[in-house]
């Protein structure tokens, strides 16, 4: 429903970025260029594992300005439930993917007069598109990048080299040192804006700190893709598509519909966006919201559920799909 | 005879002190002076050490509130004679001022429209701005054919200062001019508009 747009790609190029991160570079099979997109934005990568279809989103990390194709970075992530595996142990040059068409849901603030962008292990990929427009732009930035040691941080060299060592603070929690937080968000100029992508912990921690510092919300901005958590299995009937499915133990509600043949909207497939919000009809047990896109009124009514992320406990749940 | 329902109409939410913020900036203008009384009122003296407030008395000088609010002792209080040197002045202001910083504006809808255009090239998101409608209704009209800019009209429709079209007021709102749209409402068969209607005290 929301991807007849999506797009096949070849895969380019895999080069081994640190032990743990590999960099992916998409081209258009038909040699055609990529849809441009803006620092910030992300796609979703099918892949085909052995007949089971995964589907994960990645941030673009290459230039905006780049558009014969596109770079991602994989962290592999052992307990997870395979997408990085698949991709980091099976994908080899010349093979066939499809990713969505780029969508943002941290797009920088245009209006800022300076961007401060704070990035722990992983999470520095959508800064390294963001970085590269802000540096075009000559528009005012800086980035400060927590890794665990030299060795697994991906990229902090290159950033060095490129933006110098006033735009690019590089903290390694090996040699003891962290994150500066109350002193980076003191004293900073009006109409700065603040992104931070890591950890959900750290997002929690640099979010508090900057609001007790009198920054308002407007100003911050955070990116977190949430996993679909696994859970115990349950059964879900699908009114529209009058589909009865059980929703397995590392499934998500939306990959079973999917599994079943129901072409549910979807966008990120991490709790964010909102774009796979489904009306629950109804429901003998607990809903289990996972996302961070519903209120807190609108989860406590139990009237819609986001199904790339939420769980359910109980005999039955009915959604309006 | 006024347009109503239109979604660029502005909200006035009010002022409420953001007990995070590290610097209070208020812009006041009139009858808004109360707007920051009422939060003394409200919330205690204790903000006020961290607080600077601009002031334009306009019509509402021989209220004195100027002699008010200096007598609260803020950290900076100063008053403007007139509309452009606040505006200077708070340019100033916003250039050396940091992150901690929150802005308040009262007074009527023409000055809280003119000063959001200020500070919203500073980069400030305008839901972060704190505002409260004080004193007049009146409006600041822009003619949307001759782009003059009428400012307290109080009736609708009126005549364009500018240019003498007869234009019909409405809640049509640019953030962007800082003003309400005006259009004319006897284009079709120039000499009938209807008799301007006092709507705007």
């Amino acid at each position: 429903m929301s991807l007849s747009t999506d797009m096949p790609v070849r895969v380019a190029d895999v080069t081994q970025v640190t032990d743990l991160v590999k960099r992916f570079r998409f081209e258009r099979l038909d040699g055609q260029p990529m849809p441009f997109f803006s620092g910030g934005a992300h796609v979703v990568v099918s892949m085909n594992d052995n007949g089971l279809l995964r589907r994960n989103p990645y941030s673009l990390m290459s230039s905006p300005d780049d558009n014969s194709g596109y770079d991602i970075s994989v962290l592999r992530v052992p307990n997870s439930r395979g997408g990085s595996i698949f991709m980091h142990e099976q994908v080899k040059p010349g093979d066939q993917l499809t990713v969505s068409q780029p969508v943002n849901l941290f797009a920088p603030d245009h209006r800022g007069r300076k961007h401060i962008l704070i990035a722990g292990g992983i999470g520095i990929t959508p800064f390294l598109a963001m970085m590269d427009q802000f540096s075009r732009d000559n528009v005012a930035f800086e980035l400060h990048y927590a890794i665990r040691s030299r060795t697994h941080g991906a990229y902090w060299q290159q950033l060095l080299d490129r933006y110098g060592a006033r735009r690019i603070k590089i903290y390694v929690d090996e040699e003891k040192s962290t994150l500066p937080l109350a002193t980076i968000v003191e004293n900073q100029p009006l109409g700065t804006h603040l992104y931070v992508c890591g950890p959900a912990g750290m997002i929690d921690g640099v979010l508090l700190t900057a609001l007790q510092a009198g920054w308002p919300k407007e100003n911050l901005h955070s990116e977190r893709f949430l996993a679909p958590p696994a859970g115990l299995p349950f059964q879900v009937f699908l009114e529209k598509s009058n589909i009865h499915m059980t929703v397995g133990e590392h499934q998500s509600i939306l990959e079973a519909a999917e599994a079943h043949g129901c072409d549910a909207p979807y966008m990120c497939r991490g709790g964010a966006c909102g774009q796979c919000e489904t009306a629950v009809v109804s429901s003998d047990g607990m809903l289990e919201h996972n996302d961070i896109y519903l209120s807190d009124a609108e989860k406590a009514s139990g009237g819609k559920v986001m199904i790339c992320v939420s769980r359910f406990k109980g005999q039955q749940l009915v959604l309006q799909l | 005879m006024l347009v109503q329902g239109i979604k660029s109409r502005p909200e006035y939410k009010g002022l409420e002190i953001d007990p995070h913020a590290k610097r209070h900036l208020f812009v006041l203008e009139g009858e808004g002076a109360k707007a920051l009384t009422d939060q003394v009122e409200a919330k205690g003296k204790d903000f006020l050490a961290r607080s600077e407030i601009l002031y334009l008395a306009g019509g509402a000088a021989p209220k004195a509130y100027d002699a008010v609010m200096a007598a609260l002792s803020p950290d900076i209080f100063w008053q403007a004679p007139t509309l452009q040197p606040m505006l200077f002045r708070l340019r100033a202001c916003l250039e050396q001022a940091r992150m901690g910083t929150r802005i308040y504006v009262a007074g009527t809808e023409g000055f809280i429209g003119q000063i959001m255009q200020v500070v919203l090239e500073y980069g400030v998101d305008f839901n972060s701005i704190h505002t409260e409608h004080r004193g007049s209704t009146a409006r600041r009209v822009q003619c949307v054919h001759c782009k003059g800019i009428t400012d307290d009209v109080t009736t609708s429709p009126f005549a364009c200062t500018h240019c003498g079209l007869s234009l019909l007021v409405r809640d049509h709102y640019s953030r962007r001019l800082g003003a309400f749209q005006g259009v004319n409402i006897d284009a079709e068969e120039p000499g009938t508009a209807p008799q301007p209607e006092e709507m705007f005290p």
